[in-house]
């Protein structure tokens, strides 16, 4: 006790940026949970607006945004007060969203009406919207931000959107129920979780080709409970988290062999993920076991599982 | 592993050079019979378009993706009215729909199927829940993608188990297939360790189903009905063809639930399932339909989508080419029951969890946690392998 006091006095000396926040959006409880990463607990709780599914912070890290789905808006949280202080003008039924690298502008997966609506985040108004397949999910950009990805369930697709004529150039047929699309970070692989199909399809985002697959095995458990969703790569693109659902895992896969090395048993139904900025950390969402648990990434084990609402969903950490 | 690497390139290639190109159309045909049987619940009234409803959404669904892959869907289709020859109407359809869709009394069904046979038509069962079908009287051309009576009532009996509900006073109607349901619940009590502690039967003496003094006349009946049974957790009334279940809850003799046809019942879908990304189904299915979903349109859908799915994946309309697909081992579907749905090889049967529902919202959802196989949790439900009497043909 003495010791860990000593360290952490040194280091609030040495490095005071050391605690994170993260923010947790639980699905059923119509909140966000606050967490500190230095004590790991929650230290506040905000009420929004109705099943709060996709959260991220905007890129100064002044506001978070919270998609809440039943209200067909899409929330902005002032992460100074921990209020929520706007609205945006998403689309019916928004759920995932993301933000080209300024930060000027928002694309938002709106599952009911099969579209993706563009969004100016400064002036907070509609720019358009985009055709996609039906039941858009999974939603990210390339590093350069020319591409915009978008995943639809029921089609079953990655549409490649081009950023600047907001036309898709490319549909890659994955497997079945596409939820989630990480791109590495050098832009060489862009990888799409299949819920339903267990899969993990990794894609050339040039040649618009599959050229891989992370398969799910584990022992004992019945096949049809491995359902990946969310994805988290390191910025060395060695290491790839994947969440695999109601089979209570998350798979840590070798990005350079596509094999899973390790399973980490963490909560019920893990969803998404987020790293710490330092990475030293990733807080992945339990959905029917009402926690999040921390894996200490350099280690590869879970350290932690902290208490939050009722199904917690996504997540996002301050950059 | 080259299988993989190979179709997905190959499929993206011809995707890009088709774009420019005519779509490919895959014609749908839908048969079924006209007219709806009533219900003894006004809530309950099949609409006109039930099943027809579903499929038109697969058909719009299918044809979101069909663009991105040059394919367009059409849907014809044709109800025959009384006295009309149904195997003259599915030949009429099979002129120019290589997959038809049907919802046709078993018999019926077998007549079009050997009917069509030798043309390579691929026919889906969505209505008919007769195990004959998919046991001694399979067909090699008939996809089943509506539940079996032994699985709706596997489900059933593995829920009340699970709820130490084991004792079963067991009502079934005097109609052939009321008793082929109580076949199938009786079963069911066998292989999950439930007791039938006596059986009642309900005789139909006809009447209407509707009247302007009903409910008194019911209210003293089915108390009466049912005292002095022995002691039993739950009522399971066998009556598909609408005569009394729906009578029977809070009016039983001793304070008891009921289930099977009323009270708690097993279905494919229901217009309150909302898990698993449901919610924009239903409300697709809204916005298209101006009503809710049944279980008939559910089971409509869900065989255009299985369509729709093997032709994107094989980048086809061709008719033998989708079958070979569909009856292989690469082949499932999503269709927001929280896992994939697959084919029985051995009888064409699609395997599918199914909801427990009471009207209002989903109870439960089978198989029940416990129910362990070593293939699939899913064939926990209905007959399983070793048991089919099925020789595909």
């Amino acid at each position: 006790m003495w010791r860990v006091g000593l360290l952490s006095g040194l280091v609030l000396v040495a490095a005071p940026a050391h605690a994170f926040i993260a923010y947790v959006s639980n699905e059923k409880s119509n909140t966000v949970s606050v967490i500190d990463t230095d004590s790991w607990t929650v230290t506040k709780t905000i009420k929004v607006g109705q099943r709060p599914r996709g959260i991220e912070f905007t890129r100064d890290g002044k506001f978070v945004m919270v998609a809440v789905g039943d209200d067909d808006t899409i929330q902005v949280i002032d992460a100074k007060t921990q209020a929520v202080v706007d609205t945006l003008p998403s689309g019916p039924d928004p759920e995932l969203f993301t933000q080209d690298a300024a930060g000027k502008t928002l694309y938002v997966a709106n599952e009911n009406d099969n579209t993706v609506t563009v969004i100016d985040l400064e002036k907070r108004a509609r720019l358009g919207d985009i055709q996609v397949g039906v039941e858009p999910e999974g939603m990210t950009i390339s590093p350069d931000g020319k591409i915009l990805i978008n995943t639809s369930e029921t089609t079953n697709m990655a549409h490649f959107i081009d950023t600047a004529s907001r036309q898709i150039v490319a549909n890659v047929l994955v497997d079945a129920r596409p939820r989630f699309a990480e791109f590495k970070h050098d832009a060489s692989e862009l990888w799409v979780s299949s819920e339903i199909g267990g899969t993990v399809s990794i894609v050339d985002p040039q040649k618009h080709e599959v050229i891989g697959k992370v398969n799910f095995e584990i022992p004992g458990l019945r096949k049809e409970a491995i359902q990946p969703v969310g994805i988290g790569m390191t910025k060395d693109d060695k290491t790839a988290f994947v969440a695999l659902g109601p089979a209570n895992r998350v798979a840590v896969v070798d990005v350079a062999t596509r094999k899973v090395t390790k399973y980490l048993l963490v909560g019920q139904r893990v969803w998404h993920m987020a790293f710490t900025p330092d990475e030293k950390y990733l807080l992945v969402t339990n959905g029917v076991s009402n926690d999040v648990s921390v894996i200490d990434v350099a280690a590869q084990k879970v350290i932690k599982t902290i208490q939050v609402g009722e199904l917690p969903w996504g997540i996002t950490i301050a950059p | 592993m080259i299988r993989w690497l190979l179709g997905p390139i190959g499929l993206c290639l011809a995707a890009m050079q088709a774009l420019a190109a005519d779509p490919v159309t895959i014609g749908v045909g839908y048969l079924g019979v006209a007219g709806t049987r009533s219900t003894l619940s006004l809530v309950e009234q099949p609409a006109d378009n039930d099943g027809v409803a579903g499929a038109k959404l697969a058909i719009e669904d299918n044809n979101t993706t069909g663009k991105f892959l040059n394919q367009r869907f059409v849907l014809e289709e044709r109800r025959i009215k009384e006295g009309e020859d149904v195997v003259q109407a599915a030949t009429a359809l099979a002129e120019h729909n290589g997959f038809v869709i049907t919802n046709l009394p078993a018999d019926a069904l077998l007549k079009v199927a050997d009917a069509l046979r030798d043309r390579g038509t691929l026919l889906f069962n969505a209505g008919a829940i007769d195990e004959r079908l998919r046991e001694a009287d399979c067909r090699a051309n008939v996809i089943h993608s509506a539940p079996t009576r032994s699985m709706l009532a596997d489900a059933l009996g593995q829920y009340l188990v699970w709820k130490r509900w084991p004792r079963w006073l067991l009502v079934v109607g005097s109609h052939d297939e009321d008793k082929l349901y109580a076949d199938a619940l009786r079963r069911a009590a066998t292989r999950f360790g439930a007791k039938i502690v006596q059986e009642r039967t309900f005789e139909d003496t006809g009447g209407a189903r509707r009247t302007d003094s009903g409910v008194t006349l019911i209210q003293r009946q089915m108390p009466v009905f049912t005292q002095q049974a022995p002691a039993y957790d739950v009522l399971v009334a066998a009556d598909e063809s609408e005569v009394f279940a729906a009578y029977l809850p809070y009016r039983t003799w001793d304070p008891r639930p009921v289930a099977g046809s009323a009270g708690l019942v097993p279905r494919s879908w229901d217009a309150a399932q909302d898990q698993w990304g449901a919610t924009q189904m239903q409300n697709r299915f809204m916005k298209l339909n101006s009503r809710r979903m049944t279980a008939l349109d559910m089971q409509a859908w869900t065989a255009v989508r299985m369509i729709g799915e093997a032709t994107s994946r094989t980048n086809s309309g061709d008719v033998k080419k989708v079958t070979d697909f569909i009856k292989g081992p690469d082949f499932s579907v999503a269709a927001f029951k929280g896992t994939k749905l697959t084919l029985r090889d051995w009888n064409l049967q699609l395997r599918q969890p199914i909801l427990l529902v009471d009207g209002r919202m989903v109870v439960s959802v089978s198989p029940q946690e416990g129910f362990l196989h070593q293939v699939s949790e899913l064939d926990t439900l209905g007959y399983d392998r070793p048991e089919s009497k099925c020789k595909l043909k």
